[in-house]
Order: structure tokens, then sequence, then C-alpha cells
């Protein structure tokens, strides 16, 4: 046994009902090494790394922690042993300062001063400037993420754990990161880094254990991989390249006239003045930073919303003042960007979430009765062609990962072959194969003849999928302009306003 | 140390366990009560809960489980609808009373003369009386956001000195000597809603349960009216989205369990209770708020549940009367049994976890 070894997982097993979270899984972290965890959502990325942490115990397997016998029963147990983690969403108070939230994570914190002066050592130490005496609710997503790190780097660990760090980070804030992570391995501690983004793991990671069905598929030096080849052994077969062709705009679909709403409640964004329309077989792209109104437009399409008489037309009928289900018979679908609370029930199995939109047009309720064979099918249907991994339709939607859900959410809509279809962050939060597949439905889609609108913060996305692209910023709609001859330049003005005010915000 | 850890999923077999459970604790809980008063406790407890059905003096008391239960059942399946939809209707009792009252006049309206119509249009009456009583508390959440917990439960007293004015005032028996209280309906063919089959205690409003039962269990599980009142009490979001109008599913679910329990209303001014008096509601109302939650809001489960409570009812005025238990008893029972369940509901949500203090 490598003396150098840190952590190490002999044959983890772990089952939930239903499902083989992790199997026969075994690896080992190194010392100084930033290990990358690899797997699409559902792969039994996080399942691992609960058990390493103590917060789920293993149903087989043995697992060391620096040559000993690692079982910890909690992560009290597991911090004591010298695991640390980083999770995705931060456990901050926002009224308390930088200190006070540090303080309330340790088992014996020292004194207000003592604690202060060893905060502002550590970070000065790994490059994480932060000031003690701060109010979480002044920094920004970057800056509170520094302060779990620093949280966790106070208690020295052997093995920290960093839960998809970067998914709330800008570009910056993430080289900062990696920067901080360098020094730390290069002081002997152990990273095991999870992530489903391949070309941060290529740049920054030593080695790569990559997971797929909650088995290990492969372990490899992921710099000498490319991001293609990393994707294959991820979603198991080759990455399918995104098809663009075939597209042809048609006449014009939906139309928004001059929709002006006011805000719903003190949190919500007012809507000017938005006009643009759709044709059939394009994709429109609405960029920008969420919170600058996405989500009261979707609801003035899907109909959560009424708006002002004439204002929401599909084929020249006027559906502004039309219900949802009303809407969704005249071809007008929409999936909202909440999976679980707002696009699904998150009680209720695959089956009655599919009722929830398909009743109508798939006819899948009779006098009022539900078709249950029916719907079972349709559900099915969906769980089939959008490859949604689950044991049944009998489901519940809460027990799916991001990623199927939102597969499911999807296929539910687009199997109802809509006229107009609107998404908003169709892909935020799901993992590379699940969002290649989502995005060529909706591409598919397109060519078939349908108008699609993805509201999206992904650039990248928006650039891929989009004939025209335009930016909601402070409930402001640009005029969209066609994405070809779009430099990058010209879209940084187009969002300006609302790349700014996050900025700012955050 | 003890401690609660949360469940990833509601456990389904605590969902069935957590009831029996709740009745075993108020056995024993009340078995204690019951000795630290002086009374034999086993003796008490085989009053209430086994000589209703099989002691000497079944033979009346039997039948009379039927007449207790019919009420309680139909109004807790048209409650539990909206439970189940995050809508609280807490004051099915002023429109049980209202809906006796609506039923009753229309009887008093048409005596002495006797129509095969009558006794349909009184249940109409009740009905539509316990729906008017509940789109009260519909209306005025919708139209300005007022509380239908306190409304509702608000207009229970209204309905109660309602009653009073009819048994003192407009629906004073003329040939009752001066005491207060209508007409008896017993007495008059038409309106009378009689014992069917001799010796069951099964009246029209039984048979009204039972269809009620039928029915709620049709429009919950089958029927997607049902699917939207489900998705709305568990996400409100998702319900508008699917294009649940919340102000609809608010007058649907008070109208329903307003109608339902106006009618129960109906069948018992008709039936065992005969007349309207001042203290003509009698808690079938609150009771079945219990009914509802023992049974899980699921119809098969109220069944169980009304015949239960029932047997409370029943065994608690059978324990006063050969105990001398005091008449408090039946709803010390019924409060334990409420309290115990929501109590070890909280076994279905969380698991227990026995660990050492680190």
């Amino acid at each position: 046994m490598n003396e150098q070894v840190v952590f190490q997982a002999e044959g983890i097993g772990k089952s939930y009902p239903g499902v083989r979270a992790n199997d026969d899984v075994s690896f080992a972290v190194t010392r100084g090494e930033i290990h990358a965890l690899l797997g699409e959502n559902g792969a039994g990325k996080s399942t691992l790394v609960k058990m390493i942490y103590g917060l789920v115990r293993p149903d087989q397997g043995h697992m060391t922690l620096l040559g000993e016998t690692h079982q910890p029963s909690d992560p009290r147990a597991a911090r004591a042993a010298g695991v640390a983690m980083v999770f995705q969403h931060f456990s901050l108070f926002d009224a308390l300062s930088v200190a006070e939230n540090i303080a309330l994570g340790m088992e014996n914190p020292p004194a207000r001063r003592e604690l202060s002066a060893r905060i502002a050592q550590v970070s000065n130490e790994y490059g994480l400037p932060l000031n003690p005496a701060r109010r979480i609710a002044t920094l920004s997503a970057g800056e509170r993420q520094r302060v779990e790190i620093i949280r966790c780097l106070l208690q020295n660990p052997r093995l920290l754990i960093m839960d998809e760090p970067t998914s709330v980070l800008t570009p910056q804030e993430a080289e900062l990161l990696f920067t901080t992570l360098r020094k730390l391995a290069d002081q002997g501690t152990a990273i095991l880094y999870i992530s489903h983004k391949l070309e941060e793991i290529r740049t920054h990671c030593d080695r790569a254990t990559i997971l797929r069905a909650g088995r290990v598929v492969d372990s490899c030096d992921p710099r000498a991989l490319s991001a293609r080849e990393l994707a294959a052994m991820m979603v198991g077969g080759e990455m399918r390249d995104i098809d663009r062709s075939g597209r042809i705009a048609g006449e014009v679909l939906l139309h928004a006239e001059n929709i002006s709403i006011s805000a719903a409640t003190a949190e919500g964004t007012a809507l000017k003045n938005i006009t643009f329309s759709v044709r059939s077989g394009e994709i429109l792209g609405i960029g920008g930073v969420a919170g600058n109104g996405q989500e009261e437009l979707l609801s003035v399409l899907s109909g959560e919303t009424r708006s002002p008489a004439g204002s929401v037309t599909l084929e020249g009928r006027d559906l502004s003042q039309a219900r949802p289900e009303a809407r969704r018979m005249a071809g007008l679908l929409a999936a909202p960007e909440d999976r679980l609370g707002h696009a699904a029930v998150p009680d209720f199995s695959l089956t009655d979430n599919a009722l929830l939109t398909a009743s109508g047009r798939k006819s899948l309720v009779r006098n009022g009765l539900i078709d249950r064979a029916a719907a079972r099918g349709y559900a099915e249907q969906v769980i089939r062609d959008f490859d949604v991994r689950t044991p049944g339709p009998g489901t519940a939607a809460r027990a799916l990962s991001g990623g199927n859900l939102q597969k499911f959410v999807i296929g539910r809509e687009v199997l109802q072959a809509p006229r107009v279809l609107v998404v908003n962050q169709p892909t935020w939060g799901v993992d590379a194969g699940a969002a290649a597949a989502v995005r060529q439905s909706l591409l598919d889609l397109a060519r078939a003849g349908a108008g699609v609108i993805v509201i999206s913060q992904d650039l990248d996305e928006l650039m891929e999928l989009s004939d025209r692209f335009c930016a909601l910023n402070e409930g402001r709609l640009s005029d969209p302009r066609p994405t070809e001859s779009l430099t990058l330049d010209e879209i940084g003005l187009m969002l300006g306003g609302a790349h700014g005010m996050a900025e700012a915000q955050i | 140390m003890i401690r609660l850890v949360p469940r990833s999923e509601a456990a389904p077999l605590w969902q069935i366990a957590t009831p029996i459970l709740a009745v075993l604790a108020t056995m024993i809980t009340g078995g204690i009560l019951f000795a630290i008063m002086g009374y034999d406790p086993v003796a008490a407890i085989r009053t209430i809960f086994w000589d209703p059905l099989f002691g000497q003096a079944s033979a009346y008391s039997r039948p009379q489980l039927l007449v207790k239960a019919a009420p309680l059942i139909l109004i807790a399946s048209g409650l539990a609808v909206g439970f189940r939809a995050g809508i609280w209707n807490i004051g099915a009792e002023g429109q049980y009373i209202i809906g006796g009252i609506c039923g009753a006049a229309v009887a008093l309206a048409a005596y002495p003369g006797e129509h095969w119509w009558l006794f349909p249009a009184m249940v109409a009456a009740g009905a539509l009386g316990g729906w008017a009583w509940g789109m009260i508390p519909a209306m005025l959440r919708n139209w300005a956001g007022a509380s239908e917990i306190l409304v509702s439960l608000m207009l229970v007293y209204v309905a109660q000195k309602v009653a009073a004015w009819m048994a003192f005032g407009p629906m004073k028996n003329p040939e009752g000597f001066g005491f207060p209280g209508s007409r008896n309906l017993q007495q008059y063919p038409s309106a009378s809603n009689p014992e069917l089959i001799a010796g069951t205690g099964a009246h029209w409003g039984v048979v009204a349960a039972a269809l009620a039962v039928l029915a709620i269990w049709v429009l919950m599980s089958r029927h997607i009216r049902g699917l939207h009142i489900r998705a709305s009490g568990l996400a409100p979001r998702a319900a508008r989205f699917a294009g649940v109008r919340p102000e609809t599913l608010v007058a649907f679910c008070l109208g329903l369990s307003g109608s339902l329990a106006g009618m129960a209303g109906l069948f018992e001014v008709a039936g065992p209770a005969g007349q309207i008096t001042e203290s003509f509601g009698s808690g079938y109302g609150f009771t079945a708020i219990i009914v509802a939650f023992l049974g899980r809001l699921n119809p098969l489960g109220i069944l169980l549940a009304g015949l239960l409570l029932a047997l409370t009812y029943i065994g608690g005025e059978l324990a006063q009367l050969t105990m001398q238990l005091p008449a408090a008893t039946v709803q010390v029972f019924q409060g334990m049994l409420l309290f115990f369940l929501l109590g070890f509901d909280l076994l279905t949500r969380f698991r227990v976890e026995r660990r050492v203090a680190a």
C-alpha cells in the first residue's frame, strides 16, 4: 500500500429502494492530488461523497483514511477524522458576519479576536481575500464560497471534498478557486473534486475517477484525454453531435405585443414593453441573468399570468386572456425553470405529473375521469423516448436526479407536439449527457416546424441553439438579432446591463 | 440521546400504523386517567370500546353506531377534499346547523301536506344551505384574502345563534305548549328520515354517507379534478401551472364540504334529532375534523375512523350510565385521539435514532 494514499474506498456499495446508487466502487486519493469525481447527475457521485462525509452509511465495502478504517457515524465524526466538505449550496446566515458564521460551524470556537486573526491568516495564506467582519448578506457567491472553504481549512483537513464548486462562480472567481486548491494540494491536502464540467477537470485535476450508473467505469489522467473522450466515458458511448440542420424559418407563430406587467411580489420583476415574435422552425434565444423577468415572461406565455387583450397571439389567435389549459390546447406549451414544485409536483408519480400538462392534448382524460392506462402509457413513452433513468412511471418525481427529471419535464411537453414551446433554463443543473439530449430535442422540435423560445443564462447554449438572440434585462427585452452575425462584444453589450447589475448585487 | 432524523420518503407502513398506535395510546392513557379518578380502568375501557358492540345492552347501542357514524363520515369525506388541497374548513359544524335549518324550513313550509317530493326537496335545501354557509368564507377568502379557517370557525357561532333564534322564534312549534323548538319531523311522514331496516339504525343519511365515500374516492383517485386538488395541496405553483385556478378550488372545496355537512344536518333534523332546537349543533362538525385526519384524508380510512369515533360517543354515554363516568369523558377521549395521532404522525416523516452524545 502506498503511504501517499490519504483516502481509499474498496468495494463500496449503497442501495436505495429501486436504485443501486453505488456498486463496488473502489478508488484512492493520494496526498497532494486534486482528484476529480466525474459523472452524470444520478451516476452516484453525491451518494459516494455523502458516505465519506458521514451523511450516509455504505451497505458494503470498506473505507480507509490515512491507513485507518474510516466509518464515520455522522459528519462530526468525519470532520474529526480529517474530512471537510464544501457543499454546492451554502449554509450561511445572511445576517451574521463572516467570523460569526465560521464560529457557528466549529466544535470549539476560539475567542472572537483570535478567530478573526486566524481567518485573516488563512485567507492570506491561500489567496482567499475576505474580511472577517463583513456580513454574509453583502458577499458575492464567490466570497460566500470562500467563507465555506475557510471554515473547512481551519480544521486542517487531510481530505477536502468540493461539490460542484464552480457552478455558482464567475470565470474569474473559478480561476481564483483553482489557484487556492492547487496551493492546498501542494501543501499535502488531498482534494476530491466533484464536477461534470469537463474543461475545468481537464485543466486543473490530476486524476479523474469516472462514475456511470453507480460504478467506476475508468480512472484516468484527464489532462491526457480530450473533453470528448471524457464525456464519452461519462455517458457511455459517443457524444452525439448537435445537429442544427434543416431549419427553415416560416410564418410567424407566436407574437407578443407590448407586454407590460407590474411585479406580482416585492421580489418580482416588472415586464416592460416586451415585443417579439417567433416563426415556425425557429429557435429564439433569450439571454440574461435570472431574476430579470425570466420567470415572469414564462408565466405570461404559459397563462399563469394574463396580459392585456391582444398582447399574446398564436397563429393569429388572441390567447392573452386564455387559461393555461386553453393555451395548451391551442398549441402553446411551456416548461418552467423550477423542476420540483413548478414544472412537477415532487410527491406525485411520473404518471400523475404527466397528467398535469398532457391530460388535454393527449386525451388522457375522458369526461373528467382519468384514463390510467393511457396516462401511464404516455409517461412510459416520455421515459423511453427521452431516456429518463427511473425504475418506472410510478416513481415519485422527487426521487429522480435533476437531469432525469428535466428530461422528463421537457419530454412531456415536446411529445405533445406543440406549435410553440417556451422553456426556461432547460439545462440548469443538468449533466452534459442530459443537457445534450434536451438541446437536441429542442432542435428537432424546431426542425419539425414548431417555434421554440429558449430562456437561458447559459450563453454557450443559446449560441448553439438559437437562430435569433435577444437579452432580457430588468424586465426589458432587447431587439432580437440573428445569432450567426453576432460577435461576443455585441452579445456582451446586449447583456451589459444585466451583468453589471449582477455584479453589483452579489 | 434520542434524535429525530427526517425520512427521505414517507414510510407507508407508518401511514397505516400511526392511527392504530394512536388508538392504543388513547386507551392506555385513558385507562391511567380513569385509575387516577378512582374507576376500574379495564372495566371503563371495556365499557367504552367493547360493550356497545357486544355487551348486554348492545341490541340498543349497536344501531346507534350507524346513526352516529353517518354524519361524521358524510362531513369528514367533504372536509378531507379541502384538507388535501390545503383549504381548511373548520366550520362544518355551522354548515351542518344551517343545512338542518334550511331542510327543516322546507318541511315546515309544506306542513301538513304529504308529498312524495318533499323529502328530496329537503335534502336539496339542506345541501344548498350548507353550501351557501360554506361560500361565505370562500368568497371572503377569494375577494378579500380573509383566512377561511377563522371565518368558517366564527360562522359556527353565528349558526348556533341562528338555531337558537329559529327554535325560539320563526320555527317554534305552535302546538308546542310554549316550549322552544320546532315541530318534530319524525311525526310528519313525508318529511321524516326513518330507520330503513329495523334494528340497524340505517337511515337515509347512512346511504348518503356510503355514497359520499364512494363519490369522494372516485373524485380523488380517478377524476382529473382530484388530481388538481392533490397537486394544489402539495405544490401550489405546479397546480397553477397545470391550469388550476386557486379561487375556483377554494369555492369548490368549501362548497362541497359545506353541502355535505348541510346534508348531514338535514338527515339529523329529519331523523334522530327530529326537530330544530337551540342545541341542534351537537359537535359532529368538529369531531368530523378528527375523523378526517384519523382516516388519513382517505375515504376508506374515514369510513373506519367514523365508526370508531361513533363508538367513543356511544361507549362514553354507556360509561356515563353504568359507571357514572363524567360526561366530558368522550371529549377527552376524542381530544386525546387527535393529539396522539398528530404526535405519532411525526414517525411517518422522521426516524427516531438513538445515539450516544458525542
